[in-house]
């Protein structure tokens, strides 16, 4: 029987499993040095809050695995040795495989700050920094003030986190507006404001100069490269990035860059061996995509599909329309489709923008200034229909289209204000145009036909 | 605004002690007449029980209302002691007259109910005579310090959203010391409501002057629960519009199933009373109303003329009309999470509850074995019912009817209803009941399940699998599992509370009503991964 060992027990990994044993009997393996179970990552944050157990987080019971013969193994691999198609593991043993996926994922970035492995310095990524966050910050009398040091998703999120056990926090951005390299400014300063009104003490355009420790190897205070300020703190979360976690794949025959080379097919350079998620990376760049694609969703769309050519039925890596969402403390963010932000637009794509005057809630629609096609939208504060945009994407629709039949694609639960009137009155006011808005229809939002 | 809490937190715990201390309060005895009056109201002809009542409490000694219950309770089995002594001595000697005259001076019911009717009126002491002030320092200080603790949340929490913050991290929420010392609490108080009233009496005097004003009679224990319970849900939902505030959902619903207690559970029945009417509850359906078959409620209705008749009907039809026509249209939530009393109170007494509900794939094995269980079972009470009603014998094939009906009422509508179903929510949840054993809900789930418009629809591929949606549901369904296979949640369990949407990071579920077509949606591959679906199709 031939077997399949997977390094990584993240939702590339464990996604592979599931379809490989869907469609298969092979033997396989999910190797794992972090945890037995699989677990969501991104519910982490959860269980610092007490929203949830960590039991809450594994989206599987443990006879799972057993029932469907996925063998687990806990160990860490520090060698592959493709020749002989063994992995070594730290405590000496070794598996043999007749095919390896590498799902690895990611570690969290760290720049080469002076004092970057201090006690109390932490990224937030694995179960085990969360429990060096439940160590170093159990309660703000323990911890007097943290310092998060990175805007992006996992930083806002630490903060939320840390600010749900009433705990000071300092937040370094390093861009003049929260993650605008990726969001529009309208959003951006949405999401600023709305840091703020959490009492959390944003720092923008900030950098990091270093973080000093007191006499027990254990944080003390950050220093600003701008002004040299320091800040006391007894915690500095680094939240800038990840990026793949393949160093004991270096020193193999395995071909790497960033992250672990793969073609569409998410094949590496030697035979039998292949590459998903986090820590795969594209020759070349799929669409408008970025080689190296650190989300759940793109996890878990090349594990369904690697799958597949385990499986016998070669198939090649094809994402469909974009789509991602998150959550920026209280207000909840979609989007599909592409919207860039100014800095990273090009000239042929301009939005349409709405925010409502007093709720979080804003949306941008980015469009083709020649064609008029829909290119994107991001909406914040309001849920969308997946399945409406990605048809609309499909079909080409021009913006138009998308505005007259918005009613539609909103997602929001029953009873809740509906904003698409006052959206498209906006639009036709500033596009010089008279689109009358569509009511809602089941038969729309359900027929399959594309 | 945390010392606001504090204070009304001590203000509350003030009133919960006054409340319970209560009980041991007060003398009980009566006189000579009183007594007389009493047996000869209640049609009682045991001489034996007039006898031992007289020397147990008619008299000077201030018995209080431990001492008050365990001499009536003697007194009633003494006296039915001494016939059930003759009925077997006649019998052995075949003397049929002489036994058969004995029954008549058997006294029916529990001795309990004895002790009950005649503590309610013979109490004396601080709650009997200053009832208003009495009130005010156990219910007023209750609401009031219970919203002292609840209404500074508005600017606690900070800005609206969901703030399930330290839920785990706390002793009340995450079956701590505050939650087993509630579950012990709520258990006693059930046991004590349905099984010894007579030692709660001073409780209900405290809802006399209320009892009077709408019904123009004096308070029950039923009408003690009936007040209680809408006061605690009417002070809790106060906590759910702070907590859900940004969701209007959350809102209405916590506004219907206030609305419906209030006036359907409570008021209307209430008032019928003084209306000489019968106590009626028009949203209460077969099988969860499990007694409206029985021969006792048909003879009254029947014998109220129009009005009876007419509440007959009302119950048929909507049990076999409105019920399902409902659900077909809008799922069984506007049931079990609009309307129904049960759901009321769990979900808003029980909301801080809900996340304890096991998920586990045998839970879910044992609901179902269980709950459906009851469904037959209510089912065959009432087969028995039914043919006793109409052909007038008490019994078939052997089983009496009354033996059914009375273990279904003392096993289902006691122990499971109550003291399991609301006792055991901090440690299982706040829908033990209604997963468990309510029969309606396995009645209106197989419409759900079959033939209904609602689904929770999820959004295409964006589900991360955090598992928020299945901490959060009450009903221990795991959300999470159809969610992060794309696929609707269809689940004849889900009662529609709409929290698994509200508490999803990602903007992934929606409770709606559509066509019927495609609600029910397994998926191969998710959405956003482009693998040749054509492919599939053919191999299919």
């Amino acid at each position: 029987m031939e077997h399949i060992v997977i390094i990584g027990n993240g939702i590339s990994g464990v996604t592979a499993a599931r379809h490989i044993r869907k469609k298969s009997d092979k033997k396989i393996t999910l190797v794992s040095a972090e945890t037995k179970y699989f677990f969501s990552r991104t519910a982490l944050m959860y269980i610092y809050m007490g929203h949830m157990k960590f039991e809450h987080t594994q989206p599987y019971e443990n006879w799972f695995w057993d029932k469907n013969k996925i063998d687990l193994k806990e160990g860490f691999v520090n060698k592959i040795n493709t020749d002989k198609k063994t992995l070594e593991f730290k405590d000496t043993s070794t598996l043999t495989y007749d095919k390896l996926i590498i799902a690895t994922g990611s570690k969290p970035n760290k720049f080469g700050w002076p004092g970057q492995d201090l006690k109390g310095v932490m990224g937030m990524y694995h179960k085990q920094d969360l429990e060096n966050l439940e160590k170093y910050a159990p309660n703000n009398k323990k911890c007097k003030r943290a310092v998060i040091v990175g805007g992006g998703l996992i930083g806002i999120e630490l903060a939320e986190m840390l600010r749900s056990r009433n705990i000071p926090v300092t937040f370094l951005v390093r861009e003049a507006s929260f993650w605008n390299g990726v969001l529009p400014a309208q959003e951006s300063e949405m999401i600023n404001k709305h840091i703020k009104e959490h009492h959390i003490d944003l720092r923008l355009s900030t950098n990091l100069k270093e973080i000093k420790s007191d006499e027990n190897g254990h944080v003390k205070s950050v220093i600003l490269e701008e002004t040299g300020e320091e800040i006391l703190c007894n915690v500095v979360g680094l939240t800038a990035g990840v990026s793949p976690n393949i160093d004991f794949i270096k020193e193999s025959k395995i071909d790497t860059k960033r992250g672990v080379l793969v073609n569409r097919f998410l094949e590496t350079n030697m035979n039998d061996v292949y590459a998903i998620g986090d820590c795969a990376e594209q020759h070349e760049a799929i669409g408008q995509r970025r080689n190296i694609e650190a989300v759940w969703y793109t996890g878990r769309m090349m594990g369904e599909t690697l799958a597949q050519t385990i499986c016998g039925n070669k198939t090649e890596y094809k994402p469909g329309h974009w789509f991602n969402s998150a959550k920026f403390l209280d207000i909840e963010y979609q989007t599909y489709g592409w919207v860039f932000s100014e800095r990273n637009k090009k000239d042929n794509e301009v939005y349409f923008q709405w925010q409502h005057p007093k709720d979080n809630k804003c949306i941008t629609i980015s469009y083709d200034t020649n064609s008029n096609l829909f290119l994107g939208i991001n909406t914040f504060g309001i849920r969308m229909r997946h399945e409406i945009f990605d048809k609309w994407l499909t079909e080409k629709k021009s913006v138009e289209y998308v505005l007259e039949y918005l009613a539609d694609a909103n997602f929001d639960p029953e009873f809740y204000k509906l904003h698409e009137a006052e959206i498209v009155t906006k639009f036709n006011k500033e596009k010089g145009k008279n689109i009358q808005l569509k009511k809602k229809s089941w038969k729309r939002i359900f027929s399959k036909d594309v | 605004m945390k010392i606001i809490q504090k204070v009304g937190l001590i203000i509350f715990l003030i009133g919960l002690s006054i409340f319970t201390a209560s009980i041991f309060t007060g003398s009980f005895n009566l006189t000579q007449t009183e007594l007389d009056t009493f047996i000869s109201e209640k049609g009682y002809k045991s001489e034996i029980l007039k006898e031992e009542l007289s020397k147990a409490i008619v008299t000077g000694e201030s018995l209080n209302i431990f001492q008050f219950s365990a001499k009536v309770r003697n007194a009633f089995k003494t006296s039915n002691n001494h016939y059930d002594a003759l009925i077997s001595k006649y019998n052995s000697e075949k003397n049929w007259t002489e036994k058969g005259k004995q029954y008549q001076y058997k006294i029916s019911g529990k001795p309990h109910s004895l002790s009950y009717a005649l503590a309610k009126k013979s109490g004396k002491g601080f709650i009997k005579e200053n009832q208003g002030l009495a009130w005010f320092l156990t219910f007023g200080l209750g609401i009031i310090g219970a919203l002292m603790f609840i209404v500074p949340n508005v600017i606690i929490l900070g800005p609206s959203g969901i703030k399930n913050d330290g839920v785990f991290l706390e002793a009340a929420t995450n079956r701590g010391w505050i939650g087993w010392f509630a579950f012990i609490f709520l258990v006693t108080f059930y046991i004590l409501l349905y099984f010894k009233p007579d030692l709660i009496v001073n409780w209900v005097y405290l809802v006399d002057p209320i009892s009077i004003f709408i019904s123009k009679k004096a308070a029950s224990q039923w009408f003690l629960y009936g007040f209680l319970y809408c006061v605690v849900m009417t002070v809790m939902a106060v906590r759910m519009y702070i907590k859900y505030r940004h969701n209007k959902y959350q809102i209405l619903r916590t506004t219907s199933v206030l609305f419906f207690q209030i006036v359907f559970a409570f008021l209307i029945p209430e008032i019928l009373v003084r209306f000489e009417k019968p106590w009626y509850d028009f949203k209460n359906a077969f099988p969860l109303d499990y007694d409206f078959f029985f021969k006792w409620n048909l003879n009254e209705l029947l014998a109220n003329g129009t009005f009876g008749l007419f509440i007959l009907i009302w119950g048929v039809i909507l049990t076999i009309v409105v019920v399902p026509v409902m659900v077909y249209f809008f799922g069984k939530r506007w049931y079990c999470s609009w309307v129904c009393g049960c759901g009321g109170l769990a979900e808003t007494l029980g909301d801080p509850y809900r996340q304890l509900s096991s998920k586990t794939l045998l839970s879910w094995r044992v609901e179902r074995i269980v709950i459906h269980s009851v469904l037959i079972f209510v089912l065959v009470m009432t087969g028995f019912a039914l043919y006793t009603f109409f052909s007038g014998a008490s019994e078939l094939i052997g089983i009496k009817t009354q033996i059914i009906q009375d273990i279904y009422g003392f096993l289902i509508g006691s122990i499971f209803a109550g003291v399991i179903g609301t006792g055991f929510y901090p440690i299982f949840g706040n829908r033990v009941w209604c997963r468990f054993g309510c029969p309606l809900a396995a009645y209106l789930g197989f419409i759900q399940r079959f033939k209904s418009r609602f689904r929770i629809t999820t959004n295409g591929g964006q589900c991360i699998s955090c598992g928020n949606c299945s901490t959060y549901c009450e009903q221990g369904i795991d959300v999470r599992s159809y969610a992060q296979k794309g696929e609707n949640i269809v689940r004849s369990s889900c009662v529609g509370c709409g929290i698994c949407s509200a508490v999803c990071p990602r903007g992934v579920l929606k409770l709606e009503n559509g066509p019927e077509n495609g609600r029910i949606n397994p998926t191969e591959i998710l959405l956003g991964n482009d693998v040749d679906l054509m492919n599939f199709l053919n191999k299919k």
